[in-house]
């Protein structure tokens, strides 16, 4: 059901934890659809993203995007970080069956959203980042029977 | 563990070594159609005959009341579908529970949108349907009641008996998916009121793709699989020999070992509960905890998912289930879950096992110890566990 990559990073997640005072902390997803993902970023004073951490509830892919998402982020800018798309975590994965592509928009979103705490608490304009949704699952439908 | 361990016999069932050989002569020596005249042929219906009268006897049937299908969902298909047909004159509402099996749910959901009504009655906490829900359910419409015997995913049993004399005392037709239960826990569907019947042979050591609906003599629902006059001309195709063959070993060595096999699996099961229970902190039991079936434990570990849980068992040769989500492929949890009353995310990180006759202690003991290993590394990355220490 999931490739190598996916399995490799489900099961040896890289950068799970958390950071102390960090620059910049998101929470996405919830409960109620089985998947939460919180990535904590440390960002330097010149907006590099010097060290990344996240803590995911949630199902293998949920876990393998946040992993392969702190490791696309580690060391780039914010503005290289935020042109990161759930495409590029799912292809450094080698990919996601089908159901499982709304992880990859959590990563992002999580990203997204830790990011957006960052330009907040510095009150700073991260040019091209929107306000990130807290429930990726709105507006989606169900399988009909 | 090099071996594997399985521990999902509520999904399906390794065919016992006694059964593959008793189907063995009808794929290669005894091909015969049943139907046909010729000496070398009876011995075929004498075979399919007397595998009736085995998986017949488990329930108190007559023989001439089993009709042989492929398998126990086209037997809830044809329960329900041909009824809704059949006493259309009479009314058109049936009332099931909000914990059926699908082959039963969305069979009701697809009559609904052919002009029948359903009442879905709920069950309380412990999985147990609610009876006088059901019985204020009854209209002067109602042609059919069907409740599970036992529920799949936290195996509980039903008031059976109760069920079917309100079903008599209202001269409704009470039909029960029995898949888990045959062959596992004593019925008679004399004694309870039965009138229609499911099961299914890969559930209790038989082969796939056979299994079989009890219809009591007197209930007038025909065929809806139209051909030839096979089943007493109720079921029509040629009969799955080999299939039905092994059905009757299977059920007959279910039935002689009933007794046994219920007190070693409950032995594993109560094992299995009990150490998780003491060693690993913030787990729930689903269903209750004496009116379930001898093989099933339904757990719920708090702040993490099922899937997870289900892959690193998987990585250790551990064969179970769950009902989360992402196992069924839609977003919400298992519906089963849901109708106990959990919040949705304690039946995300739900966990089923369920013990069969060749499970050992050493095999439960082993998959205790890898519980508890994954449960502590999936909570060490999970941030409701998080939250839930910091507010401590």
């Amino acid at each position: 059901m999931y490739t190598e990559k996916v399995m490799d990073h489900f099961t040896n997640p890289r950068n799970v934890g958390e950071i102390e005072n960090a620059s910049g902390v998101g929470t996405v997803g919830n409960a109620k659809c089985g998947d939460i993902m919180r990535i904590y970023l440390d960002i330097d004073n010149t907006g590099i993203i010097k060290d990344v951490k996240f803590k995911t509830f949630g199902c293998g892919a949920a876990v393998a995007t946040s992993s392969m998402a702190t490791e696309l982020v580690k060391g780039k800018s914010v503005q290289d970080a935020l042109q990161i798309t759930n495409k590029a975590v799912m292809e450094a994965l080698d990919g996601l069956p089908p159901v499982k592509v709304h992880c990859s928009l959590l990563a992002e979103e999580a990203i997204h959203a830790a990011l957006w705490d960052y330009a907040e608490k510095n009150d700073i304009k991260i040019e091209g980042l929107e306000k990130p949704k807290s429930d990726i699952h709105e507006g989606e439908e169900e399988v009909e029977y | 563990m090099e071996k594997k361990i399985y521990l999902d016999n509520a999904a399906t069932t390794k065919t016992r070594p006694e059964v593959v050989e008793a189907m063995l002569p009808y794929f290669s020596e005894l091909y015969g159609n049943p139907s046909s005249v010729y000496e070398f042929a009876t011995q075929n219906k004498k075979a399919v005959d007397e595998a009736r009268t085995k998986v017949a006897q488990v329930i108190g049937a007559d023989t001439s009341e089993i009709y042989f299908t492929a398998g126990g969902t086209e037997a809830d298909n044809w329960a329900l579908k041909a009824v809704a047909d059949a006493y259309s004159d009479k009314g058109n509402h049936i009332i099931t529970s909000k914990f059926e099996h699908h082959a039963v749910l969305h069979t009701c959901e697809y009559l609904e949108k052919h002009g029948i009504e359903v009442t879905y009655v709920d069950v309380d906490e412990y999985g147990i349907i609610k009876l006088d829900q059901l019985e204020k359910a009854i209209r002067p419409t109602t042609i059919l009641i069907s409740v599970m015997f036992a529920n799949n995913e936290i195996g509980t049993i039903q008031p059976i008996k109760e069920i079917g004399e309100i079903a008599k005392k209202h001269n409704i037709l009470f039909h029960t998916d029995a898949v888990q239960a045959y062959g596992q826990i004593p019925m008679d569907v004399n004694d309870m009121n039965i009138d229609m019947l499911s099961a299914s042979a890969h559930k209790l050591n038989g082969p796939k793709g056979i299994g079989f609906l009890y219809i009591k003599k007197g209930v007038k629902i025909r065929s809806y699989i139209h051909g030839g006059g096979q089943e007493r001309q109720r079921r029509a195709g040629t009969e799955n020999v080999p299939g039905i063959v092994g059905f009757g070993k299977a059920a007959e060595i279910a039935f002689e070992t009933m007794a046994e096999r219920a007190e070693q699996e409950t032995k594993l099961r109560n094992l299995l509960i009990k150490r998780v229970l003491e060693e690993i902190p913030f787990v729930r039991v689903n269903g209750d905890k004496i009116r379930r079936l001898p093989n099933n434990v339904n757990f719920s570990f708090q702040f993490i998912e099922g899937e997870s849980l289900l892959i690193m068992l998987d990585m250790n040769n551990i064969c179970a289930s769950s009902g989360s989500a992402c196992t069924s492929g839609s977003l919400d949890p298992s519906h089963v879950l849901l109708s106990i009353g959990l919040p949705h995310e304690i039946a995300h990180g739900s966990l089923r096992l369920t013990v069969g006759y060749e499970s050992t202690e050493e095999e439960i003991d082993y998959t205790v110890d890898k519980i508890k290993e994954i449960v502590i590394k999936l909570r060490n990355m999970s941030p409701l566990y998080e939250d839930f220490m910091r507010k401590r």
